[in-house]
């Protein structure tokens, strides 16, 4: 006879589980289903005129040449960030795990940028950057480079992706790190044996073992490049020059705080919130299944 | 048994205390006053505030700083929705159409006096002012504070550098200016030589007043919401034109929209900034330089120009909320009385560089030789009132101007990244603040 664990009482594991559904509830799907009503409105800034007009604000947000043109700022910009998080992180992880002096220090050291708010590290890198009073900026106009993110919509683009990218590397090398080292040695040491290169080494038997935590890695990047990279733009640029660094994020901020549309802002948000969870369930559904646990 | 009969009355006697204190002491009626100033202008506008408040007992305002005007605004509205407005809620200028038509979330302030019975005159502000904030049957809606008008300010020490005579140098229109900073960028005497603070309202809104074209029509919104923009006209795009060319050749370089260009004439980067004449406080506290003020440049081939400038700056408006009280109207309505005395408008203008909104201040401080011994500080004034206004440059009154505003930006940075042809970016920024105000009206009408 196997012995099954019986949890007796029924209601206890409701009781447990009910303060993170109230959070869940109260701070995610409540607002989600106001942002759904509010889409269908149209309404004056003080919401004292409403009109009820189902999915014409969808209609007029979709079809706008402007919002395509945030959706594809969006695109290169979560693209950038990701990729530009994450390799370098893997980067450091690999050789954080091989060191045998300091690692502490320089664990210590490459955590840290994390902790800095983003509207801070925004303004930081702002005065490093500046093309008149900023020293790298000054540096690379003394090179000859028109540096100047106030007139260029690449270079501010650039900026906010560096700048984005820049806080996330520790937050990525965190796990990679946890991920390397939670990788048996024996198996790497046994491919070593096998004559396999250090580079071989690391493709064929490392990476694929780390894919649990590039997997989880991948989604939170998304997620972060997507949504928490707000701060840096409104910091730095603005969304300009022109609509260089406006991604659909900043857009919706712009529609709802400062045009006080907060139908259109709405809808957008909407659009957004389908956009990653489709987003998400792709990666679940299809990437998921490459990912050895 | 003597101890708890003790202990027992001596609770009593202290809970009787206690009360007697409470009920005998009254609490002032408290008003929640936010305002989009920091820095220097802050701090005398709560020097202010606790004046008023060390006057009486009967009421205490509390100021507090909200963030920029737009970031203010924003505030304003949200707590209106969660019925948590604030009494009196600096907003600037180009909140004063949303603000207008807001129906039951604003207080007129006409209504405010008329309501508790505190003794007001209307006829004491200056028709600039006066006629920006009312309605169309004269009736004032919100009460004037701080109002501004872009000027050019000028470092002297930098066109001397450059070889220029400040005396003898034209800076008039335009030509000259642009003439002037090439010089100043050439000799090496600032890395910038012309530029601008606030886009929208130097470049458009008050260019338009200045030279006498509309910015918009229907008296740029003032009689209707059925106004469209006119600021793809033939000279506002030589003007944009200019600034590419400029921007091109080096005498003018971009400073970013809003504010962000303020810092750029006190630190010496540029020798000339077009910016708000609130920025005196900033230039007196930061340069290291001599300095003056002079009018905005013009182009002179533009047959009305100089008209006359139009105000920038905030008026303060009171607001509405389901469980106001009259007591409360009525300590916003005394501090109102407080700050509008002709003594504190005279100090306002005296402490910052804001105009003197009051009949009677320009004319007792120009009798007392202050504007002789204080050059420069006449100039905001005497460009405001240099012509009677006329259609063109009363002001403007277009719904969701901050978003038309930021459609402005966005186009004139196409234009200067060479993105955009000049025409093209000003019909552009006309075709989509036109949609803006078709939406205002829709919600209204």
């Amino acid at each position: 006879m196997r012995r099954r664990t019986i949890f007796r009482n029924k209601l206890l594991p409701y009781l447990l589980l009910i303060p993170q559904l109230a959070v869940t509830i109260i701070f995610f799907f409540y607002p989600a289903a106001q942002a759904l009503y509010q889409s269908m409105l149209f309404e004056d800034p003080f919401g004292l005129r409403t009109q009820f007009i189902w999915f014409e604000n969808f209609q007029t947000v979709l079809s706008s040449p402007l919002y395509l043109e945030a959706a594809r700022v969006t695109l290169v910009f979560s693209v950038a960030v990701t990729l530009g998080a994450m390799a370098p992180a893997l980067l450091l992880a690999v050789m954080a795990d091989q060191v045998i002096r300091g690692a502490a220090g320089y664990r210590t050291l490459i955590v840290w940028p994390y902790a800095i708010a983003p509207a801070v590290a925004a303004v930081l890198m702002l005065f490093i950057f500046h093309p008149t009073i900023g020293q790298v900026g000054q540096g690379l106009r003394a090179l000859g480079v028109p540096w100047d993110y106030r007139i260029h919509g690449g270079q501010a683009l650039f900026l906010v992706i560096f700048v984005s990218a820049w806080k996330q590397v520790s937050y990525n090398f965190l796990f990679f790190l946890a991920g390397l080292q939670s990788i048996p040695k024996t198996i790497v040491e046994a491919a070593a044996i096998d004559g396999a290169s250090p580079a071989r080494r690391f493709w064929t038997v490392v990476f694929p073992l780390l894919s649990p935590t590039t997997f989880f890695l991948l989604v939170v990047n998304i997620i972060y490049a997507f949504f928490d990279t707000f701060g840096v733009i409104h910091a730095q640029t603005q969304g300009g020059p022109g609509r260089a660094t406006t991604t659909l994020m900043y857009r919706l901020y712009r529609d709802g705080w400062v045009n006080l549309d907060l139908g259109g802002s709405s809808a957008q948000s909407v659009l957004l919130m389908t956009a990653v969870i489709a987003l998400t369930v792709i990666q679940f559904r299809y990437i998921e299944r490459r990912v050895h646990y | 048994m003597r101890m708890r009969l003790f202990h027992r009355s001596l609770i009593a006697i202290l809970a009787a205390i206690l009360a007697f204190g409470t009920v005998a002491q009254a609490q002032p009626v408290e008003v929640e006053f936010w305002h989009g100033f920091t820095g220097a202008l802050g701090e005398v506008l709560e020097g202010y505030v606790a004046e008023f408040n060390e006057s009486q007992t009967d009421y205490q305002v509390n100021p507090s700083y909200k963030g920029s005007y737009a970031d203010t605004m924003v505030a304003a509205i949200a707590a209106f929705r969660a019925g948590t407005a604030p009494h009196l809620v600096q907003m600037f200028e180009v909140g004063t159409a949303t603000m207008m038509y807001a129906g039951g979330a604003i207080k007129p302030v006409y209504e405010l006096f008329e309501e508790t019975g505190v003794p007001f005159d209307p006829e004491i502000y200056i028709p600039a002012i006066a006629g920006y904030y009312s309605d169309p049957d004269g009736r004032l809606l919100s009460m004037p504070f701080n109002s501004s008008t872009p000027i050019m300010w000028v470092n002297l020490d930098a066109l001397r550098a450059a070889g220029l005579d400040p005396a003898t140098t034209p800076l008039e229109t335009w030509a000259d200016v642009r003439a002037a900073a090439k010089s100043v960028v050439d000799a090496g005497a600032a890395p910038c030589g012309v530029s601008f603070a606030w886009p929208s309202w130097t470049q458009y809104e008050n260019f338009s007043a200045w030279h006498d074209v509309p910015l918009a029509t229907l008296a740029n919104g003032m009689e209707g919401l059925g106004t469209e923009l006119a600021i793809n006209s033939p000279l506002h795009v030589a003007h944009l034109q200019m600034l590419v060319d400029m921007q091109a050749e080096g005498s003018f370089t971009y400073g970013g929209r809003g504010s962000a260009a303020d810092p750029l004439f006190s630190s010496g980067e540029c020798s000339m900034l077009v910016a708000s004449s609130g920025l005196l406080a900033r230039i007196l506290r930061e340069s290291t330089f001599e300095w003056s003020a002079r009018y905005m440049p013009y182009h002179a081939e533009a047959e009305g120009a100089p008209q006359n400038s139009i105000i920038g700056g905030a008026s303060l408006w009171v607001m509405q909320a389901p469980d106001r009280t009259i007591e409360e109207y009525s300590a916003v309505a005394e501090f109102l009385n407080f700050i509008s005395t002709l003594e504190m408008a005279e100090r306002w203008h005296l402490d910052t560089g804001y105009l003197p909104i009051r009949f009677g201040v320009y004319e007792k401080l120009e009798a007392e030789g202050y504007y002789v011994e204080n050059p420069g500080r006449a100039v905001p004034y005497q460009q405001l009132t240099l012509n009677p206004p006329t259609e063109n440059s009363r002001g403007l009154r277009l719904g969701n101007m901050p978003e038309i505003r930021a459609m402005i930006y966005e186009e004139i940075e196409l234009a200067l990244q060479g993105q955009k042809t000049a025409q093209q970016a000003l019909d552009t920024a006309v075709e989509r603040g036109n949609v803006v105000l078709r939406n205002f009206q829709r919600t209204y009408e």
